[in-house]
């Protein structure tokens, strides 16, 4: 398994799309963030409180999503565009060993880029509202929880791309369930609706960024559904891709 | 022991039946031509052997192992399928360094394989700005990373010039004379004459011959003798079974030794009398043109 690590991190940190991906992270995240807390800063009554600057600084994370998605997609999607695909099966014909590589690499190259991210982005916030107090318990877990957040949507963007195979349509699926179907399924209607809402992908996912709840869900519970819904795709596409000829 | 053996491979595509029913074996120390017309099955064939596609009916084993139980595959079996289907924006070093490592094979070698195949100095180039001669150089580097037994090559001189195929088709000779098993597609004949020592031939899918390239001109046609005399006619009478033409006769099933004897007893004069060779060419014409899946 290690050789198949090693493989695949020299496939990722040898193509300009990982870097411009992981660029576009950080720059959405601290840019956000900068912009997002000087505009609250300036309209806001009396003193910023500590918590609540930590989530504004922590804004960009909803559209940083999408870079990480994208990056998620073409990992994958990107041998089966060029036809790679068949040189990396002949090199690991074990299919799941193949994707279980691309699952480890990706992930810890997005924890370390999202964590670097995201703490950059608290600690813009943090310079712009010079809020009066802290806590460091608080900044750790938000930074942690919004780079677990954008790597669980990088993830689904993966087992989306394993999925769909292709990268345009896998993309366009990517945006929708994280950035554009969530806010549509608030406006079901009933209390089976709000169910249907409040555990809808980043509806659910995105609360370990603000540590906030809704309804039934706190943080960890709502980021557990979310892995549900990035577990499941994963799970389509592995089946799929063990069954389909390359 | 056999390097491929196929058993009543079959695979199907929708309504389109790829491969059916193939059976055959490619042994060691020889190349091994595998013939056919364009969609007669062989690229699908190919990625069967290699655990891409998988067969639909029958199985094919490597090293007496499917494929996929190989452990390290590419220092057991190298392959060239489609040069092209590369990630353009990796370099030629990048691109063999990630196959190397994910069968453990040394970074040293890919600078090997490299200089190889004579592209050394375009390591560190995107290969998407490869042209079509060095992306199948490239291929070819990256099926000989882990020093193989067995290589597989799928129409592996399709657009390259005089040079390039030259080139390739001596490497195949090479590593076919160290006791490898190269086993390579095309559905040139003529390509094929100057390399393989042994033809598996296939259309529609269907295995057609799988002989020895002199078993299979045999085979297929005769030859024939040709015959002028300025008395054609009465040669032609005495010889019987002949074909007569305007200016010469074509005479198949009788030697030249046989007619001419005959002739000379006759006291016919004789202009020419020559045993022509069938062509491997027409040969393989002949076998395949029932089985052609487009024909003009
Ligand atoms: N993935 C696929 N899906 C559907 N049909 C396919 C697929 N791959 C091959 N076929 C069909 O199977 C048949 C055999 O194709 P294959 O590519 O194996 O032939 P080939 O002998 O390699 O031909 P060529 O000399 O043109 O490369 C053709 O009719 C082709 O259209
Ligand atoms: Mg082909």
């Amino acid at each position: 398994m290690t050789d198949v690590l090693r493989s695949e991190w020299t496939k990722i940190r040898s193509v300009r799309s990982t870097l411009w991906t992981l660029a576009t992270t950080v720059v959405l995240m601290l840019g956000v963030s900068a912009l997002l807390s000087a505009s609250v800063r300036s309209t806001a009554d009396g003193p910023v409180p500590g918590e609540q600057a930590v989530i504004v600084s922590l804004q960009g994370a909803s559209l940083a999503a999408l870079a990480m998605a994208a990056l998620g997609v073409l990992v994958i999607s990107s041998e089966y565009r060029t036809g790679a695909i068949r040189t990396s099966l002949m090199a690991v014909p074990r299919r799941m060993s193949l994707l279980t590589g691309k699952i480890v690499v990706f992930t810890a190259v997005s924890l370390v880029v999202c964590l670097l991210a995201s703490a950059g982005a608290i600690g813009v916030g943090l310079a712009i509202f010079q809020p009066a107090s802290v806590e460091a318990g608080e900044v750790v877990r938000s930074a942690l929880g919004s780079s677990l957040y954008l790597t669980a949507c990088g993830l689904f963007g993966l087992g989306l791309g394993t999925l769909i195979r292709h990268t345009p349509g896998a993309i366009v699926s990517a945006i929708a369930l994280i950035l554009v179907l969530p806010p549509l399924t608030t406006q079901l209607p009933g209390e089976w609706g709000r169910t249907v809402s409040e555990h809808f992908t980043t509806n659910a996912g995105a609360l370990i960024v603000s540590g906030q709840s809704t309804g039934s869900l706190g943080p960890w519970s709502g980021f557990a559904v979310y892995l549900v819904w990035v577990a499941a795709a994963m799970l389509a596409g592995a089946v799929l891709m063990r069954r389909r000829d390359a | 022991m056999t390097a491929i053996r196929a058993t009543n491979l079959s695979k199907r595509y929708g309504k389109t039946m790829a491969v059916t029913d193939l059976s055959f074996d490619v042994d060691p120390g020889r190349v091994t031509g595998f013939l056919g017309p364009n969609g007669a099955g062989k690229s699908t064939t190919m990625r069967m052997v290699l655990g891409l596609d998988h067969p639909s009916g029958g199985s094919v084993l490597v090293d007496g192992k499917p494929y996929q139980e190989l452990r390290h595959p590419l220092r057991k079996v190298g392959a060239l399928l489609d040069a092209k289907a590369v990630h353009g924006g990796r370099s030629a070093r990048n691109h063999l360094l990630a196959i190397a490592q994910s069968n453990g094979i040394p970074a040293a070698r890919v600078e090997e394989v490299l200089e190889l195949v004579g592209l050394g100095n375009v390591a560190g180039r995107r290969v998407g700005g490869f042209s079509l001669g060095m992306s199948q150089r490239l291929g070819i580097a990256a099926a000989l990373l882990g020093d193989p037994e067995i290589l597989l090559f799928d129409e592996p001189v399709n657009g390259l010039d005089p040079d390039g195929i030259l080139w390739i088709r001596t490497l195949m000779r090479g590593l076919a004379a160290e006791g490898r098993t190269v086993f390579v597609s095309s559905h040139l004949m003529s390509e094929m004459s100057q390399t393989a020592d042994h033809l598996i031939v296939i259309g529609k899918g269907r295995l057609i011959a799988d002989t020895s390239v002199p078993e299979f001109i045999g085979r297929s046609s005769q030859g024939y003798v040709l015959v002028r005399s300025p008395r054609l006619a009465e040669v032609a009478e005495l010889v019987k079974v002949g074909e007569l033409h305007t200016d010469h006769l074509r005479v198949t099933g009788v030697s030249p030794l046989e007619i001419g004897t005959m002739t000379a007893r006759a006291g016919l004069p004789l202009e020419e009398l020559t045993f022509v060779k069938p062509s491997l060419e027409a040969a393989y014409m002949e076998l395949t043109k029932d089985s052609l899946e487009y024909t003009s």
